[in-house]
């Protein structure tokens, strides 16, 4: 028989630990995965976290990493901000998609002039556009205390015939014989989300997200009004006796949130894929919940779990291409990670005990 | 009517880092009432439990009329005939009475015929009850009943009640020793559990005194000395706090016509409130539980809005001031809830500290922390009020009670606050933090500040405070000298008997 | 543009099939909510559902056997929720997407050979004489078990939650855990047994989407049905009748919005698509104004500490 007993106070060996143990454990049930899919798993393993950064052609994928890590970091600080408070904005793929939106509008509303004011315009609009659809659930739950979960997400679908709607209809490439599909941004130079160094993929959207892990640490660890979310998040009566304004934080998390999903929208419209289509969000904003979990919802932490999620992306994609194992297996692989890193994370707080017999 | 019910024989368990009980026997007879005797933390609440079957003793026997009794779950000790009225009532506030009464019970008839029966047993026994109200509905004495009547219901032979009278007012009181007058004359034994001596002394046959865990003695009460029997409980003489008697300077804090709804959907509004506090002034405010507290405490913290002339500091209107406004004027409190309210578990004393020490301490700059600064806050705390803790990086909750109470009190009278609110200063708090606490009130008062104790207990208000008034039903009485107050006239100010009546004995 | 191509009969009773799956997984999370858990998986073992009913339909060629094993699937997604909930103690709002992200990578990697087949179709249970009367045989007396099914546990559960002890005791524990374990009420099993039920009525809602009302399988097909579910449950102020009721308002938007599509109404595809999740979000707002309460402990995580 075994007994949970709560710590005194958080551990924080186990802080650092558990997204470890998670690792292992998710290594573990998805080799057996695997396994059962017919592929030898040790390959799998290796093919999924090893090749893409020491195999063969890893001088081509490394650069990848940055190019999909990029906006699995950007939206997963905006996300943990409110998660610590306890602000469930789950609907950062509909702020990713409407960000995309509006800054590749106003950069194909420029169309064909060049200027050195379009890209920048286009990052305020892209942040704006996350914002805008952000604000929709904070407003309603400011204002009439509707739930959040539920309204941020049913956006996520609504955004997704917008995008629809949008590469059908007022974006569509007008010369691009009928396809769905606006033009592509890379043949646009002024709206061109170039890499920073040539061959590295570190495009702008990657020096963002790096700036938003450091603006998150100091905001987090330096600043009052990070302290106030912290304080929310762990017991929000002690919040409003520290004169926390809850419907200023509501606000200031799920707009902030909602201009980083944009942001990481626009960055990836302008940049890797190109042009809105139909097809354009790929699911970053709902892989980018288990980067901010799996990162413990630390700057820092989510900084390596980005790259690891990416990791996983990429080495998934190689493994589809070389061992035939299916892309889904690689989706049940990352959700399997959160599993297993909500069962352990059980370990910083509580203390497990072995009661003998007798005593029962 | 003397045979033995219930005997105990050298229960002992243990908590990490703490023995709750230590080989501690006893017996209890047919139809007594037993007290059992204890400072907060004593291991009371433990003894019961395990008794009730929550909790499993680590050794040590129990035997139930002579054959053995290890209840494993409550359903089992209920089975055997042992109920429990609890502390903190095990009640459903969204259900009605009739539900949760048939909660309580193994077998609970068809919900008609357990209205009717309430209705005949709450009579019988003076507790009078409708069925079919919404429990949250009900004041605390009413909820009292609700556990009472549960409990009598299943033909208890021993009934375990746990502070009973700590949300009652003295009429009440009164009330339900006549009920259970009658339960013990019908051959029920009691277990009575609290730390009021004058109680056990009227109402108790025999007792046990618990101290840290052990048992410590055994006595008659009613031939027992109130003073023996503290000296057996806390083991030593205990420094009483004296109050300065400084002279009053002017009113700080004037509150006119405050009325309030509650917050949550089964509290208290504050109707029509009125008082002015004086510096130095201590105003005690006395009610039973769910009268108005917290409710007043939210009002005055500025955790809840009211009219901005209801509240004025120094003249000034504050009613629509948030709290750390109010903190910067020098209006500062601590309320009843340590854990989740006044402090947050999980986070260190460092970061406790900042919670309400920011502005008056200067602990951020911009917006920017100064975290060695808050550190060194933390420190005074802990080193000014005897705090015991390894150190200012410990989470509150790896405190005990009254080492958190004590950081918590001492982070607000550090800030030198004009007015301090406190609400229930010494709860579940041991007897010499709670001396602590009570002395560290009186000395700021005589240093000029204007403090407000709002408290549950009785003897803490007389002790400390130099004018008393009560909370019911969100009202507040008329403000009053401590001095000269009869037991009987403080009763009535709490609202008296709320619709009881002695028992058809 | 053709209204009039809209047969209003017809319209009722696709309604009552559109209606179904969110009336099922609805009234599951009803019982899950009542019990103070917030499961926010209800996509994931919904889709999960859909799949492990399709897969033993395709496999039995018995539809009843399908939603059996769908019934199973929901459950044992389910089950892992209840794990991490109830035992590992982990956050109730974070296993939630977990498991809706989980669901959905399981459920694309078992579909992957049975996308484009066909299920054999649910019977109709034309019920004889009542099935013949015009109109009303139409809307309300040719439809498959299942209609007839959903409609049922509502009206069990209603009475289940009202007039028996078990309902009882689901309701205290979800009103106050603590009080509930103090009485020696086993807190953890109750829940545990509520999520399970909950998860088997969100596989049933599943299986009904890739059995009856597509009917085929395609990946992430419930395309927000199981949010669309959740909703609800806030919609009904957690009252069984009035998840029947929101139900059939949301199949009604939905057939509506359908029956304009292909009416050719002037409003282009994707707005009217928009439509369902649009008018969740204006009825969630409505409801917000209702203070009626949700479970007193709901979401919260019980751990007895003595």
């Amino acid at each position: 028989m075994f007994k949970l007993e709560k710590r005194p106070q958080p551990s924080q060996a186990f802080a650092y630990l558990t997204p470890i143990l998670a690792i292992v454990a998710t290594m573990i049930a998805g080799g057996l995965l695997f396994m059962m899919l017919g592929k030898n798993p040790f390959e799998s393993i290796r093919t999924i976290f090893w090749d893409p950064l020491f195999g063969e052609f890893a001088f081509y994928y490394r650069p990848q990493l940055l190019v999909k890590g990029g906006p699995l970091i950007l939206i997963a600080i905006g996300l943990s901000l409110g998660f610590r408070a306890g602000i469930w904005n789950i609907g950062a793929e509909g702020q990713y998609i409407v960000g995309a939106i509006c800054g590749a509008g106003v950069g194909l509303a420029f169309y064909p002039l060049e200027a050195w004011f379009i890209f920048p315009l286009m990052i305020i609009a892209g942040a704006f556009g996350g914002w805008v659809w952000a604000m929709i659930p904070a407003l309603l739950k400011v204002r009439f205390q509707t739930n959040e979960i539920l309204v941020s997400l049913m956006l996520v679908y609504v955004a997704e015939q917008l995008l629809a709607s949008m590469s059908l209809g007022l974006l569509k490439n007008p010369d691009g014989h009928g396809f769905p599909g606006s033009r592509n941004l890379k043949d646009y130079p002024s709206a061109f989300n170039d890499e920073v160094i040539t061959g590295s993929g570190m495009h702008w959207g990657v020096v963002a997200a790096f700036i938003a892990v450091i603006f998150a640490y100091i905001l987090l660890n330096r600043h009052m009004l990070g302290f106030s979310i912290r304080l929310t998040g762990e017991a929000p009566r002690a919040a409003r006796f520290a004169s926390v304004n809850p419907t200023r934080l509501i606000l200031f998390c799920l707009g902030m949130s909602g201009a980083l999903a944009g942001l990481a929208g626009l960055f990836e419209v302008a940049g890797p894929a190109g042009q809105i289509s139909i097809d354009f969000n790929t699911g970053y904003g709902f892989t980018a919940i288990i980067v901010a979990f799996l990162g413990r919802l630390h700057p820092v932490g989510i900084l390596f779990a980005g790259l690891l999620m990416a990791l996983t992306y990429i080495g998934g994609e190689i493994a589809q291409a070389n061992l035939g194992l299916p892309a889904a297996a690689i989706q049940l692989f990352q959700g399997m990670l959160l599993f297993f890193l909500l069962a352990v994370d059980l370990l910083t707080n509580y203390r497990i005990k072995r009661i003998s017999k007798e005593a029962v | 009517m003397t045979g033995t019910l219930l005997k105990i024989e050298g229960l002992t368990k243990a908590y990490p880092g703490v023995v709750a009980n230590d080989q501690v026997s006893f017996e209890i007879n047919e139809g007594e009432t037993h007290a059992l005797l204890g400072e907060n933390g004593a291991g009371k609440s433990t003894l019961v439990k395990m008794i009730y079957g929550l909790v499993k003793p680590d050794s040590g026997t129990m035997q139930m009329h002579g054959t053995p009794f290890t209840p494993a779950e409550p359903r089992a000790a209920r089975a055997a005939g042992v109920a429990m009225v609890f502390q903190h009532f095990s009640l459903f506030d969204a259900l009605n009475v009739a539900e949760n009464i048939a909660l309580g019970m193994e077998n609970p008839p068809a919900m008609r015929d357990l209205a009717e029966k309430i209705r005949t047993v709450s009579e019988a026994y003076g507790l009078p009850l409708d069925p079919f109200r919404t429990v949250g509905d009900l004041s605390a004495g009413e909820r009292q009943r609700v556990e009472i009547i549960r409990c009598l219901l299943q033909d208890p032979k021993l009934l375990i009640m746990d502070e009973p009278t700590s949300v009652l007012t003295p009429q009440e009181v009164e009330i339900l020793f006549e009920t259970l007058r009658k339960l013990t004359a019908e051959g029920v034994a009691i277990l009575y559990i609290s730390h009021k001596l004058e109680e056990i002394r009227a109402l108790c046959d025999a007792a046990t005194i618990l101290r840290l865990g052990k048992n410590v003695g055994t006595c008659v009460p009613a031939e027992t000395s109130a003073r023996d029997m503290a000296e057996l409980m806390v083991g030593s003489e205990l420094q009483t706090p004296k109050s300065a008697g400084a002279a009053l300077g002017e009113v700080v804090l004037d509150i006119a016509g405050l009325s309030m709804p509650s917050p949550s959907a089964f509290g208290t509004a504050l109707r029509n409130i009125h008082l002015r506090l004086r510096a130095g002034e201590v105003l005690g405010i006395g009610g039973v539980a769910g009268n108005g507290q917290d409710e007043l405490l939210l009002a005055l913290s500025g955790e809840q809005r009211c009219a901005a002339s209801a509240i004025k500091f120094k003249g000034a209107p504050i009613g629509q001031l948030s709290p750390n406004a109010r903190r910067a004027l020098g209006l500062l409190t601590a309320p009843e809830e340590r854990l989740g309210h006044a402090a947050a578990p999980n986070m260190s004393l460092t970061e406790n500290a900042l919670l309400t020490g920011n502005l008056r301490k200067k602990l951020s700059q911009n917006g920017f922390l100064n975290w060695s600064k808050a550190r060194n806050f933390a420190s005074e705390i802990i080193e000014k009020f005897d705090v015991r803790t390894p150190g200012p990086d410990n989470a509150a909750r790896s405190l005990s009670g009254g080492n958190l109470q004590k950081f918590v009190i001492g982070r607000e009278v550090l800030q030198e606050p004009e007015v301090l609110v406190v609400n229930q200063p010494t709860w579940g708090v041991d007897a010499s933090a709670a001396a602590a606490i009570r002395q560290a009130i009186l000395d700021l008062a005589a240093g000029g500040t204007a403090v407000i104790v709002i408290s549950q207990d009785l003897d803490e208000l007389m002790e400390v405070a130099d004018n008393f008034a009560a909370l019911n039903e969100g009202r507040l009485t008329e403000v009053r000298p401590t001095q000269g107050l009869t037991i009987e006239e403080i009763g009535l100010m709490m609202g008296g008997a709320h619709g009881m009546e002695v028992a058809h004995v | 543009m053709d209204l009039s191509a809209i047969n209003p009969a017809l319209l009722l009773a696709s309604l009552l099939v559109a209606a179904t799956p969110i009336l099922l997984a609805g009234i599951g999370e009803l019982v899950v909510e009542r019990a103070g858990v917030l499961n926010l998986g209800v996509e994931g073992m919904m889709i999960t559902g859909a799949i492990c009913g399709f897969m033993a339909t395709i496999v039995t060629g018995t539809p009843l056997l399908g939603f059996i094993f769908a019934a199973l699937g929901g459950a044992g997604l389910a089950f892992l929720f209840a794990l991490l909930t109830q035992y590992t103690l982990a956050n109730q709002v974070a296993s939630g997407l977990a498991l809706t992200l989980f669901g959905l990578g399981l459920s694309s990697l078992l579909g992957q050979d049975y996308v484009g087949l066909k299920p054999p179709s649910t019977p109709q249970l034309d019920i004889p004489v009542l099935s013949d009367l015009p109109f009303l045989g139409t809307v309300l007396f040719s439809h498959d078990l299942m209609v007839y099914f959903g409609i049922g546990l509502v009206a069990a559960v209603w009475a289940v939650l009202k007039y028996t002890r078990a309902g009882l005791v689901l309701r205290a524990v979800g009103e106050n855990h603590e009080a509930a374990h103090a009485l020696g009420y086993k807190v953890v099993r109750i829940r545990v047994l509520a999520i399970l039920f909950g998860g088997a009525c969100a596989g049933l809602g599943g299986a009904y989407i890739s059995l009856v009302r597509v009917p085929q399988w395609t990946e992430g097909m419930t395309a927000g049905a199981g949010w669309i579910a959740l909703a609800l449950v806030v919609f009904a102020s957690w009252k069984p009748w009035r998840v029947l009721l929101g139900a059939w308002l949301f199949g009604g938007v939905t057939v509506l919005q359908l029956n304009f599509q292909a009416a050719g109404v002037a409003i282009p595809v994707e707005y009217l698509s928009m439509s369902p999740y649009i008018i969740t979000i204006v009825v969630l707002v409505i409801m917000s104004a209702d203070k009626s309460r949700a479970p007193a402990s709901l979401g919260r995580i019980f751990h007895a500490s003595s």
